[in-house]
């Protein structure tokens, strides 16, 4: 199966998942589907088989609420049961509402913003001093990218060279009641990051080539790499993208119906 | 205390390369024995609380038993919701190591005072307390920390604390340790500064038959196990460093589940009336007439 093909069974499973559970933040989980097709079918080094081996990448999802891509690829590569996605947001099942680490293949459970960068910089330097030389990636929402401990944490991680570090800023340029623009502007990215220490890297983060070429080695210098993921909320569904909404709404049976015929289409 | 603390720090790492040290650039004078000897496994977070806590999380994760170390209020409640969501719920191997336990600080002022920490502490179940009254309870609290694994909170005072227990001191996690004989089956009952407190109040006639006994390992998983030894004792008087809301002796009136026992109960510590004050240590134990 090639990435695009992945992306697109991602969308289906997690639509289907929040439609079931009547569950919010479908924009933000389309937003970042490429993110993890390109990662987890292209990029990352893991055995589903074995999801704790010591030596694998990791991606910690810091924008834990868009939890079902992330529970949607982890089952379709097999770290678990596929059925099991049945349970999400069920009574008893470990399949919450903010990505947890009860999961198997889920590394570090999040909900509250601004934890998922730091954590990743102390498994960054955690390698360093193992010397295994993996990967650990890290997904922010933009909105996120406000909260202070990220920059504490990309000051710790360019002032002890992370290299084996990679910080994706999944930009839809929506938040929760607007966009970020008109919340509380964060922009320039690429010049806060690059003042910080960060090798920057801006691309669209729906363009399945781009991503693979921004994650290749060659990328990797001596610094930590920042990716600058243009996205658009919702992506994939006509009706829900670009639209606040659907950071809360859940599709009805209707619009599941169309939502997937776009995807199988497009 | 703070220097028992690192010597033996400094002793265990050198034997176990998976211990890691965190300052949030506080500790001159104190850490650089372990910075000099372990310098690949030392590190300065700067000042940035937060990262420290989420980043020691992470590298647990990896396999590294992490100290993080500050003055009392800074690694605790400046990133509350890191230890509770990062460290504690991932039951990582990380101890907060604090300084300025109570009223260390006193001249400092409010910033420094840590009079509410133990309450914040209690609140997350998978931390271990260990707050140590004297350097034969911080060997012996460093000793269980070696010897166990999650989530832990180590409250230190400063240096230069005299030994109120003459012998070796032997923790068990919730169990009390005997410091002073009763004469009349009642007793005071510490953690961390309480036990210089308690033996001020012996001094007291009316106290003169007292025992005491300190708690320094204590929490929420720890509860289960009051009962039976507050049913030993005729009467129990808690002491702490500590304000009386939400501290040791909150803990050990909730540990109660038999109704009698609260006939017998009673708490000694801080109040509203040291906050916002200023002074020596003694000056405003004075205040609450401790």
């Amino acid at each position: 199966m090639n990435s695009i093909l992945l992306s697109k069974k991602i969308r289906k499973v997690s639509l289907e998942m929040v439609h079931s559970s009547n569950a919010s933040h479908i924009g933000s989980a389309l937003s970042m589907v490429d993110i993890l097709a390109v990662l987890y079918n292209n990029i990352l080094n893991y055995d589903s088989n074995n999801p704790n081996w010591e030596e694998r990448d990791k991606l910690i999802l810091s924008k834990g609420h868009s939890c079902v891509s992330l529970y949607a690829v982890l089952g379709l590569k097999n770290f678990f049961d596929i059925e099991l996605l049945k349970t999400y947001g069920k009574n008893g099942s470990n399949f919450m509402n903010h990505i947890s680490h009860k999961v198997p293949g889920v590394e570090f459970s999040t909900g509250s913003l601004g934890h998922g960068l730091p954590y990743a910089v102390g498994i960054a330097l955690g390698n360093k001093l193992k010397k295994i030389d993996s990967k650990v990636y890290v997904i922010l929402g933009d909105g996120e990218v406000a909260e202070g401990s990220n920059w504490e944490a990309l000051l710790f991680a360019s002032h002890h060279k992370l290299s084996n570090l990679v910080v994706i800023i999944d930009n839809n340029n929506l938040q929760s009641l607007t966009t970020v623009d008109e919340t509380l502007n964060l922009e320039s990215y690429r010049e806060k990051l690059e003042a910080f220490g960060c090798n920057v890297i801006n691309l669209n983060g729906h363009d399945h080539k781009e991503l693979e070429a921004a994650f290749s080695n060659s990328n990797l210098t001596s610094k930590p790499l920042a990716v600058i993921a243009k996205t658009t909320k919702g992506k994939g569904v006509s009706f829900m993208e670009n639209q606040v909404k659907w950071h809360y709404k859940s599709p009805n049976t209707k619009e599941l119906s169309i939502a997937i015929k776009e995807i199988d289409n497009a | 205390m703070r220097n028992k603390f690192i010597e033996i720090l400094v002793k265990e790492a050198s034997k176990n390369d998976k211990i890691v040290l965190i300052i949030g650039d506080l500790g001159y004078n104190v850490v650089e024995p372990f910075q000099e000897q372990f310098p690949d496994r030392f590190f300065n977070a700067g000042i940035c609380e937060q990262n420290m806590a989420s980043m020691a999380a992470g590298l647990a994760s990896e396999g590294f038993h992490v100290f993080i170390y500050s003055i009392a209020n800074f690694p605790t409640f400046r990133c509350a919701e890191q230890l509770r969501n990062d460290i504690g719920y991932h039951n990582l191997n990380v101890t907060v190591v604090t300084v300025g336990g109570g009223l260390s600080y006193g001249n400092l002022g409010y910033s420094h005072h840590a009079i509410q920490d133990l309450g914040l502490i209690r609140l997350f179940p998978e931390f271990k307390i260990l707050a140590p009254g004297d350097p034969n309870e911080t060997i012996a609290c460093m000793k269980n920390l070696f010897s166990s694994n999650g989530p832990s909170y180590l409250r230190l005072k400063k240096a230069g604390e005299p030994n109120y227990n003459t012998q070796e001191v032997l923790l068990k996690e919730g169990v009390w340790n005997k410091v002073i004989s009763s004469k009349n089956n009642k007793i005071f009952l510490t953690t961390s500064g309480g036990l210089s407190l308690a033996i001020k109040l012996l001094k007291n006639k009316e106290f003169e038959d007292f025992g005491i006994y300190s708690c320094p390992i204590w929490g929420a998983f720890y509860k289960d196990s009051q009962q039976k030894q507050i049913d030993f004792f005729d009467q129990v008087i808690t002491v702490e460093d500590h304000l009386l809301d939400c501290g040791f002796g909150s803990w050990i009136r909730e540990s109660i589940t038999n109704p009698n026992s609260h006939l017998k109960i009673s708490h000694k510590g801080l109040t509203k009336n040291v906050v916002g004050k200023v002074g020596s240590e003694e000056y405003l134990y004075k205040l609450d007439n401790l």
